[in-house]
């Protein structure tokens, strides 16, 4: 591509493009051709080779609590796959370079039981004194702000008025369990290196309420999108490798999982909208997963 | 020592640290002083040991309205679903 198309505000990501794989390319192994992994809400994601340069979201404050949650996840290499350094300023946009690994194949068996080990041992992790308080769930009052009218907004509206202060941002955090966690996991956040399954992303990463973590599977086997099956062996898994939620796990996973449930029915809707489509089977199911938390009443 | 009921030979088990002394021909079980009170005692802590685990909360779907994707057999996750699982 001639240089002179480089030009005017449009080819602000091609030009990123260009210095993700300029880094790709001084960190890689061996010579491979720079690749476009993720390109989306103003993330950019480029492999190049054996490893993966992330220009991470432009709007979020990163600083030293970034720094720190590498440092955090370096000491944990059996766990999580961290970036290789500190992060780096690509001209103002924050970005890391972390070895590549292979995600889930969504068509083959998924990884349930290897996510429910992981978790249960990151879990049991010792907290450092300097670990940052994890990433807290203020995307769900996020998105909740940026819907407008309809049918299913206004469930998605009355399911989050259910939720206790804190999550509706209008509180501090009380204080609860404290431990080593993800605080954004889901099978996207799984990937397969030559030393086994491994955490990936590690921008919530910190010190919270593990709850939070099983809370995504948790929202979508109550909103009846996510068979029983694979859920059994999510937290099967997770008690067996001793993970700290022990028999009390649905009084433990009630808020978080309507916290998800309702994050997740935002995010569908929103996206339907965007797209001028009505929303799916299971999408719908998320709505009248709303209705039911709205009857159930406050958390 | 013999068994007070019909003279047959008793023996000596010990059951959870507690001593019973059994007849070999009556079948005849005989407690030392406390034993029986001990007995009790671990059967009130068997029957209150174990709470019930917490039952799933109220706002779940109910069985017959689930929406999964696939029957039996392995089938990918698509559409909707795909995204709930693979991405924030």
């Amino acid at each position: 591509m001639p240089a002179g198309w480089l030009t005017g505000p449009v080819q602000t990501v091609p030009q990123l493009f260009g210095r993700l794989a300029e880094i790709g390319r001084g960190s890689a192994g061996a010579p491979a051709e720079p690749e476009t992994l993720y390109d989306r809400h103003g993330v950019l994601v480029v492999r190049v080779g054996d490893v993966v340069v992330k220009a991470h979201q432009p709007d979020r404050e990163y600083g030293a609590a970034l720094a720190a949650r590498i440092r955090l996840a370096a000491g944990l290499p059996h766990l999580l796959l961290a970036p290789s350094g500190p992060p780096l300023d690509v001209d103002g946009r924050t970005v890391t370079v972390t070895p590549y690994g292979d995600p889930v194949d969504p068509a083959a068996d998924l990884p349930w039981e290897e996510g429910g080990r992981l978790l249960a041992e990151l879990h049991a992790c010792p907290v450092p004194p300097d670990a940052p308080p994890w990433g807290r769930p203020g995307r769900v009052a996020r998105l909740v702000a940026r819907l407008g009218g309809g049918a299913a907004e206004t469930e998605i509206r009355r399911a989050f008025a259910t939720l206790p202060p804190w999550i509706r941002g209008e509180a501090e955090e009380p204080p609860g369990p404290r431990r080593v966690i993800h605080g954004d996991w889901h099978l996207g956040q799984m990937v397969r290196t030559a030393d086994g399954w491994r955490l990936l992303d590690i921008e919530d990463l910190g010190a919270g309420d593990p709850a939070w973590d099983l809370a995504r599977p948790a929202a979508l086997h109550l909103g009846g999108v996510l068979h029983a099956g694979e859920w059994s062996r999510f937290a099967g898994a997770y008690t067996a490798a001793g993970g700290p939620i022990g028999r009390d796990l649905w009084g433990a996973l009630d808020v978080p999982a309507r916290s998800l449930a309702i994050q997740i029915a935002a995010t569908c809707v929103i996206s339907a909208r965007g797209e001028d489509r009505p929303l799916d089977g299971p999408e719908q199911a998320m709505i009248d997963t709303c209705s039911r938390i709205s009857r159930t009443g406050a958390a | 020592m013999h068994c007070p009921k019909c003279r047959g030979v008793m023996r000596t088990y010990t059951r959870s640290g507690v001593h019973i002394e059994q007849c070999d021909s009556c079948r005849g079980i005989f407690l030392d002083y406390g034993e029986l009170e001990a007995l009790g005692q671990m059967e009130s802590q068997y029957r209150a040991a174990p709470p019930p685990p917490a039952a799933a909360p109220s706002w779940g779907a109910p069985a017959a309205q689930v929406h999964h994707h696939h029957h039996g057999a392995h089938r990918p996750h698509h559409g909707g679903v795909f995204h709930m699982l693979f991405s924030t």
